[in-house]
């Protein structure tokens, strides 16, 4: 049963999904999953970071900031899998590579500090503008975990502009390590914003992902601008990644984060 | 301003007015926070709701943050006080929307976060002007000429604080 109105009692989290029995129309499904799929793989890279960061309070930064990610995902996945007779759980440990939907950008190495943030601050400015819109969705869960997780967002951009102004008008090494980061992660950026056909499938509910580069070309070269770095000019990436086409990174990311749950299927804490 | 704060109060507190329920909502509200245990869940605007149909009781609570690992606690910890207050048929679901803020946090709920040492969130006047922040407040000392360490805390509801004038670290429960 879909609500047909949004409600100020909207079930939403993983468990609340599943006990209260709401299931996603397919199509929802379908586009619910891809979006589930960038919260999760970016969450997983962020807790590579976990003991690893350049200083404690960004071990503990950079966990919060997965584990908002994580909780997005949650939300997501259950709802997708709804549709299905799927758990989160089984969405996420039990698909093979080709069958994850996440955009190329979100499974990319962590690579060096300045890296991660040039990644962090495309998703962040990304997953900003796109759970900003989705509030608007006819769907009311989509709704509802996007208006959650927008004030969420706001802290992690808040994160990646702190540092890229802090490296970037730092010394000349962190200048020059958080240009090499900008640079690598450029050109995955473009296919943050090409078509996705689960988006085009489910119109009145999903974002049209090209709606939302204005604002990302509004307040992104800008942000860069001030910390004196360059936008670089780079072809893009060749994207692919809601079709399951995904470049070399994802293969090991996966099998670090399904192997405990394939070696063991069903354990539970 | 008395109208606003009132409206405020009913949507960060939703009890109901009397009978069975207003006995459940009292028993749940004992429940607390498993990562910040001086306020309770009612404090926090946490606790959304209970019904109960027949022998059936249904409670409502929403997360802080969309990952918030407490939420497990606390459903179980829900359950256990209703079960010892001679309700066996309790059922414990999550509501996202409309999402938390700490605007609902208790003014009772902000004093004993104070006691216990972290600095309490600001309040923002519903519709009013936006309230420019000073400095949070050194919760050992008072002093407000403080400094944040970093955004995140040891959880996702806390920014971490040092304080310049006596040197300790705090953490303060950020507006959210």
């Amino acid at each position: 049963m879909i609500p047909n109105q949004r409600t100020a009692t909207t079930a939403l989290t993983p468990e609340a999904i599943v006990s209260s029995h709401t299931t996603a129309q397919a199509p929802v499904a379908e586009y619910a999953l891809g979006l589930g799929d960038d919260a999760l793989i970016l969450a997983q890279r962020l807790g590579e970071w976990i003991a690893n960061a350049p200083e404690l309070e960004e071990d503990v930064a950079l966990g919060n900031i997965g584990l908002d990610l994580l909780g997005h995902a949650r939300s997501l996945l259950s709802y997708a899998g709804s549709a299905w007779g799927k758990s989160e759980d089984d969405l996420a440990y039990f698909r093979c590579e080709p069958e994850f939907r996440c955009r190329q950008l979100f499974e990319q190495p962590n690579g060096d500090f300045a890296q991660t943030i040039a990644r962090q601050l495309i998703a962040s400015v990304y997953f900003g503008e796109l759970y900003r819109a989705l509030q608007a969705s006819d769907d009311p869960i989509l709704a509802a975990i996007a208006a959650k997780a927008a004030k969420e967002l706001a802290y992690h951009l808040d994160h990646s502009v702190q540092w890229l102004r802090r490296l970037g008008l730092g010394t000349e090494v962190s200048h020059e390590r958080m240009q090499r980061g900008i640079d690598a992660m450029w050109p995955f950026v473009g296919e943050l914003f090409s078509p996705d056909r689960y988006a085009d499938a489910a119109p009145g509910i999903a974002v049209d992902p090209a709606s939302l580069r204005d604002a990302f070309d509004a307040l992104v070269p800008g942000l860069i601008a001030d910390a004196g770095l360059e936008v670089p000019q780079v072809p893009f990436a060749r994207g692919g990644g809601r079709d399951g086409i995904h470049s070399e990174a994802l293969g090991p990311l996966l099998a670090e984060m399904q192997v405990l749950a394939r070696e063991h299927p069903g354990a539970s804490w | 301003m008395v109208t606003v704060m009132t409206d405020l109060e009913t949507i960060a507190r939703p009890k109901p007015v009397g009978g069975v329920e207003r006995e459940v909502w009292e028993l749940a509200a004992t429940v607390l926070d498993p990562e910040v245990p001086v306020l309770t869940i009612e404090d926090l605007g946490v606790l959304r709701g209970v019904s109960v149909a027949d022998d059936r009781v249904a409670v409502q609570i929403t997360p802080t943050y969309s990952g918030c690992p407490a939420v497990d606690a606390m459903r179980d910890d829900i359950v256990s006080a209703l079960h010892g207050g001679g309700y066996d048929d309790v059922t414990v679901s999550v509501v996202l929307a409309p999402a938390w803020t700490t605007d609902w946090m208790s003014e009772a709920g902000r004093d004993k976060l104070s006691e216990y040492g972290i600095a309490p969130p600001a309040r923002r006047e519903p519709g009013g002007a936006v309230r420019l922040g000073l400095g949070i407040q050194c919760p050992h000392c008072g002093s407000l000429h403080t400094r944040e360490v970093s955004h995140f805390g040891s959880t996702s509801c806390k920014s971490l604080y040092v304080c310049q004038r006596c040197q300790e670290p705090f953490d303060h429960f950020k507006e959210h």
